[in-house]
């Protein structure tokens, strides 16, 4: 059998200034990564452009992460700002088939941050790193002029040790293995919108910051060799993800839209303002790619574990059409599910 | 979501796509246009060419008040958010539309105060809030969308508000119907007609379209199951050799529209002698300004905008798909230059408009080309 | 043009046009100015768009419309089910 390796271009990088959409997660963002950055630090780890990036050390597989959190507004229902960062960190390695050993946490503070809300959070990530077995054991703090740095920023970086019984890697997808999701997408990014407090929209909406590590624990447990690939949904949400995992490949996706689960809210929230939920971020959520035999006992290993009730098949990978995701509804119709251009923007066309 | 879920119920839509490919008649091309833009985004969105049979093509009208919009009028509008003290507020349609600086976001990343809003009110209120600063509301939109700019800037009459105005660039639909009939290149067998802007006028404004053209003309809601009984009562329309006006979104838009929006827009507005459209060029009384009762809430009385024309980049084809004489794909810079993230017009960017519709939604494209 | 949604009204306010709207589970007050006085009670679905209502929807023009379109693809299925039956395998 031919496998086909699709040739991988590398964008190039034109933008004369950063603009907002280098880091909404979405095909800018990617620009910049594989563009510009990619292209001075080259070397075959960084190259898989991966959520965590794996170290042999000494015969083990060491998996590393690093991330950067700058929400506002920095409480919102459901969470904040060191919360999501303990658990976006967690959550990195855990999708990279990596059990979460240690953090550290850089915080660059705004002069003129009350004490009261910098104890907040980083009581909030004491509560999440213990919640989650991990310890944070290292960090720094700097504190910049007041007016930069939102209040705060919080910088992470994560280590965890491979499971051995996984091999996490796009290419090994091939048509009829499943897509299974955790659970019911764009909480986060919609409660983010809604308590911003510029659209005066009021819902009953949470984030859905957690860390999926147990999901993905028992997932592995029960699945381990059927397991290809997995991501978790982050700024550019479902659609980007998975557009991430077919362009590195010769297959595409085929996405079920009516199996798709969402809160009323968010659902509500997307139709009045013109937003597509498949491009909204999510905080506590993870998609995999299983081999179609794994496929049911994926999902009752997820179902299993409190929290991953609303765990389902959403989608599986096809030959055709290559490197694009489709969505498919009830009656048949489809459209391309392309990734997220720059921030999602509220339209009344 | 009630009157949402009902209208895409996949088992009644599969029954009203097999009732069209029944009703349309094999050896006849239909070439049916949906007028408003928000119709090109439903059925790409919902994925409804996939049920039609191949004989019925689907023309993308002019119906996107972002993709009409000249350039000039853009640089007019980020002219005035680079003013001292004035904070811009616009829709977010209308924040990655490319103005000759660049778009609004990009400006506001640069340090201009750009700021997105939901509603008009929502720039009243900020208006209110910054007694310092000078608030102008860059108006788009055609009949749907004025009534709710009309009450605004009543609203701000009644407070007493003073620091606040409107850069108006509502546009309507009929004129650039009628420049479509009017066009040589044209050959259209019937119109999906504008089912939320009828919502104000009513269905009367397209009657002409009918009697003088010959063609059928229904108003649709933008459901899939709307747009498809649309659809289907064009063909039979067309199959028993009939043209007249047909209200098929009459949950929604009475024959006769809405008698205070109409008076709102009477009281606020008058029509332009002339306005220049994006592809279609000047057309006559086509667009709203507001009337000279309200001159200290016009925005182009209040500060000087350049006013320049600025016409289309070269090779890019924005005028012949807005007439829909050119299908996105066969404009030159489509895909290439002109994509999502980097546009070269406002079809490109606009969620509405034809080509950012047909690139989000239906390349089918195999690998990625190196 | 033309992102409008329905949403039911909640409440009515006092003094202002204006009326508090659950769209699928999220509220926003809604002006109703477009709308004639006493036009609409909470319970009603209207039309949103900008933060406006443009229109009062009518529920008996939804129903009569979706269960006239419901028949359509029903009678369709009943016109090729009968038209199977000259294609049906003899019986044995």
């Amino acid at each position: 059998m031919t496998v086909v390796q699709p040739v991988r271009k590398t964008p190039h990088f034109a933008d004369t200034q950063i603009e907002m959409a280098h880091g909404a997660g979405g095909i800018a963002s990617r620009r910049l990564v594989e563009g510009l950055i990619g292209s001075y630090l080259s070397n075959p780890i960084l190259q898989t452009f991966a959520d965590a990036a794996t170290i042999s050390i000494n015969g083990s597989n060491v998996a590393t992460t690093a991330d950067g959190f700058v929400v506002k507004p920095l409480r919102f229902p459901g969470g904040s700002i060191g919360e999501l960062a303990v658990n976006g960190t967690l959550n990195d390695l855990a999708v990279s088939a990596a059990k979460p050993i240690a953090l550290m946490a850089t915080l660059i503070l705004e002069a003129g941050l009350p004490t009261s809300i910098l104890e907040s959070e980083v009581e909030a990530m004491a509560i999440a790193a213990r919640k989650a077995g991990v310890c944070i054991v290292g960090g720094d703090t700097k504190v910049v002029e007041h007016g930069k740095a939102d209040g705060m920023y919080v910088s992470t970086f994560g280590i965890g040790l491979v499971d051995a019984r996984v091999t996490i890697d796009a290419a090994s997808i091939r048509p009829g293995d499943r897509i299974l999701l955790s659970g019911p997408i764009g909480a986060h990014g919609i409660t983010i919108l809604l308590a911003r407090g510029e659209l005066e929209l009021e819902a009953d909406l949470v984030s859905d910051t957690r860390p999926v590590w147990p999901f993905v624990s028992a997932l592995m447990d029960r699945c381990a060799s059927g397991v290809r690939w997995m991501r978790d949904p982050t700024r550019g949400g479902v659609a980007t993800s998975l557009n991430e995992l077919v362009r590195g490949t010769a297959y595409g996706v085929a996405l079920y839209e009516e199996c798709v689960p969402m809160h009323d809210a968010v659902r509500g929230a997307c139709e009045l303002l013109g937003l597509d939920p498949l491009h909204i971020a999510n905080e506590g959520q993870f998609l995999a790619v299983v081999a179609a035999e794994y496929a049911d006992a994926a999902v009752a290993a997820v179902r299993g574990i409190t929290g991953g009730e609303e765990a389902v098949l959403i989608g599986e990978v096809r030959a055709e059409p290559k490197q694009r995701v489709v969505g498919i509804n009830g009656y048949g119709g489809t459209r391309v599910i392309d990734m997220l251009v720059g921030d999602p923007l509220p339209r009344i066309c | 979501m009630k009157y949402v879920d009902e209208f895409r119920d996949a088992g009644i839509i599969s029954g009203v796509a097999r009732e069209i490919v029944r009703a349309a008649d094999p050896s006849r091309l239909y070439r049916i246009m949906e007028v408003c833009g928000g119709h090109t985004h439903a059925i790409y969105r919902h994925g409804l060419r996939d049920v039609l049979p191949a004989n019925i093509e689907l023309v993308h009208g002019p119906g996107c008040p972002v993709c009409v919009l000249p350039t000039g009028r853009v640089d007019d509008g980020l002219a005035i958010a680079a003013r001292e003290n004035v904070i811009l507020t616009c829709f977010g349609d209308m924040m990655r539309v490319p103005g000759t600086k660049g778009t609004p976001l990009e400006l506001k990343a640069r340090g201009a105060d750009i700021r997105m809003v939901y509603s008009p009110l929502d720039a009243l209120r900020i208006a209110a809030s910054n007694p310092e600063k000078h608030v102008c509301f860059f108006a788009i939109g055609f009949e749907t969308t004025a009534p709710s700019t009309a009450l605004t800037i009543l609203r701000a009459q009644e407070l007493g508000v003073t620091n606040f105005s409107v850069f108006c660039n509502h546009v309507t639909i009929v004129p650039a119907m009628r420049a479509i009939l009017d066009s040589p290149d044209m050959r259209i067998d019937g119109f999906v007609g504008p089912g939320h802007v009828s919502s104000i006028t009513g269905c009367r404004p397209y009657e002409f379209i009918a009697r003088d053209y010959g063609k059928p003309v229904v108003v649709s809601g933008f459901e899939p199951l709307d747009i498809l009984e649309s659809i289907l009562l064009i063909l039979r329309q067309l199959d028993a050799g009939e043209a007249r006006v047909e209200n098929q979104y009459k949950r929604i838009v009475p024959w006769e529209g809405n008698p205070p929006a109409l008076m709102a827009l009477a009281r606020v507005f008058e029509l332009r002698p002339y306005f220049e459209w994006r592809g279609l060029g000047f057309i006559s009384q086509s667009a709203l300004g507001l009337k000279s009762d309200f001159a200290g809430f016009d925005a182009e009385k209040l500060f000087n905008v350049p006013g320049v024309r600025v016409t289309d980049p070269r090779g890019a084809q924005c005028g012949e798909v807005l007439k829909g004489v050119l299908k996105p794909p066969q404009c030159k810079l489509f895909g290439t230059e002109c994509n999502p993230e980097h546009p070269v017009g406002a079809l490109m960017v606009s969620s509405e408009g034809a080509c950012a519709a047909y690139y989000r939604y239906a390349m089918h494209a195999s690998a990625v080309e190196a | 043009m033309c992102l409008a949604i329905p949403g039911q009204v909640v409440e009515i306010a006092q003094k202002e046009p204006l009326a508090r709207v659950n769209v699928g589970g999220v509220t926003r007050n809604v002006n109703i100015g477009l709308l004639d006085d006493g036009a609409v009670a909470p319970g009603d679905w209207i039309l949103i768009h900008v933060g406006f209502a443009l229109s009062k929807i009518d529920e008996g023009q939804a129903q009569d419309q979706l269960r006239m379109l419901r028949a359509m693809g029903e009678d369709g299925l009943a016109i090729e089910e009968v038209r199977g039956y000259s294609f049906a395998e003899p019986s044995r």
